[in-house]
């Protein structure tokens, strides 16, 4: 799955990172300089999960404006209302398209719309 | 393996006659491509034997599902964005200032398939008009398949990605199984019907909003003036008509205006647009 989100920011002119959980990320994010305008955060990870990561993010005054997209196989409507409440701007119910992911980022305001995947 | 020019000037004709859509000469793929599933349920070897079988025993059901498989397209939520944002940026302030004493407004899906630009469409009137006003949507779609989908509201993951925010998802569709289903107060206000375009069109009150997208591409000129001289009956004087971003009807009805209507355009009748207030196009 990373992968396949790589290749699809990717030609979008993103540069990506990865991170093995929400613990790695949130490490990553806290030590980098520059801080990413979008992290696409699964639900289920080890240490800390999705929801966790977001709520630290939201929480952290350096990373809390970045643009959060929850990609996840957890789809019951409670779990998008909790990371919607938790702080995530879009969420993205696996199976997708390339091409619904980069309406997701039109949506956001990520990509110019019109774009094609 | 390619359709025989037998049978795609059998399937041109039929689809010409039954849906007014031109199919030229190279679209013999795109027959294929999109007969294939109902041939091989049909028990067929392929498109070609289908096509053949059907001219042999011509039946109304089979010739339905034909029409259908060759006229659906693919769609998204608020899809192309712009006329959607236009209609609560520029058309909706104009016609609750002007719709003061009915404070009812009627709008049009004139080709649904199925359902997302109606449903679309319902979201945003319910969330942008007034308190006590009301909206009516007519949705329809030539093919009877794609008005089934459409009423029935219901929508599989994969479909519910593409450009539906998250946040309208949670208030508009309940989870049922693997599939979404559109909350009942969403379709309150819609009426789903089969219409062809250029035939008969159901009585009804004229629309102040019509959205005609991704329609006229397929019709020749003939039939394109047919359409629109069909659909501006069904518009109020001063309403509006959206069309997809590669139509237009400059050359086709000049009844009709191009005004710039947000970051995009809408078609407006000649007599609705103040003199000297816009451009032709």
């Amino acid at each position: 799955m990373r992968l396949i989100l790589r290749r699809i920011v990717g030609q979008l002119g993103f540069d990506a990172v990865e991170a093995e959980d929400g613990q790695a990320a949130l490490d990553l994010l806290r030590s980098s300089e520059e801080v990413p305008d979008l992290a696409l955060i699964d639900w289920n990870m080890p240490r800390m999960n999705g929801l966790e990561l977001v709520g630290a993010i939201r929480a952290d005054s350096h990373l809390r404006h970045m643009t959060l997209v929850m990609v996840t196989t957890e789809g019951e409507q409670s779990q998008i209302v909790r990371a919607l409440a938790a702080g995530a701007h879009e969420y993205v119910i696996k199976p997708f398209t390339a091409g619904a992911m980069v309406e997701k980022l039109a949506l956001l305001g990520l990509v110019p719309s019109g774009v094609q995947a | 393996m390619t359709l025989s020019a037998a049978n795609f000037s059998f399937i041109s004709r039929l689809v010409r006659r039954e849906a007014s859509i031109v199919l030229e000469p190279g679209k013999e793929y795109l027959v294929e491509g999109r007969l294939l599933a109902l041939a091989r349920k049909a028990g067929a070897a392929g498109v070609d034997e289908f096509l053949a079988g059907l001219q042999a025993r011509p039946d109304m059901a089979t010739t339905r599902l034909v029409v259908d498989a060759l006229t659906t397209n693919e769609t998204s939520w608020f899809r192309d964005r712009e006329p959607f944002n236009a209609l609560t940026e520029v058309v909706l302030p104009d016609l609750i200032a002007t719709r003061t004493n009915s404070r009812v407004v009627r709008v049009w899906s004139a080709a649904c398939s199925s359902g997302q630009e109606t449903y679309s469409l319902a979201m945003l009137l319910q969330d942008h008009l007034p308190a006590g006003w009301q909206y009516e949507i007519l949705a329809t779609d030539i093919s009877h398949e794609m008005i089934e989908r459409a009423r029935n509201g219901q929508y599989s993951q994969v479909e519910m990605n593409r450009g539906l925010p998250a946040q309208l998802l949670i208030r508009h569709f309940e989870r049922v199984g693997p599939t979404w289903q559109v909350a009942p107060a969403l379709r309150r206000s819609i009426t789903f019907q089969q219409v062809n375009l250029d035939g008969p069109l159901p009585t009804a009150t004229p629309f102040d909003v019509v959205y005609l997208r991704n329609v006229l591409i397929y019709f020749d000129v003939e039939t394109k003036r047919a359409v629109l001289r069909n659909v501006s009956r069904m518009m109020r004087p001063d309403g509006w008509l959206f069309l997809g971003a590669a139509e237009t009807t400059i050359g086709v009805d000049d009844r009709f205006d191009r005004v710039p209507t947000g970051r995009t355009a809408a078609y407006r009748f000649r007599s609705a647009v103040p003199a000297g207030a816009f451009g032709k196009g």
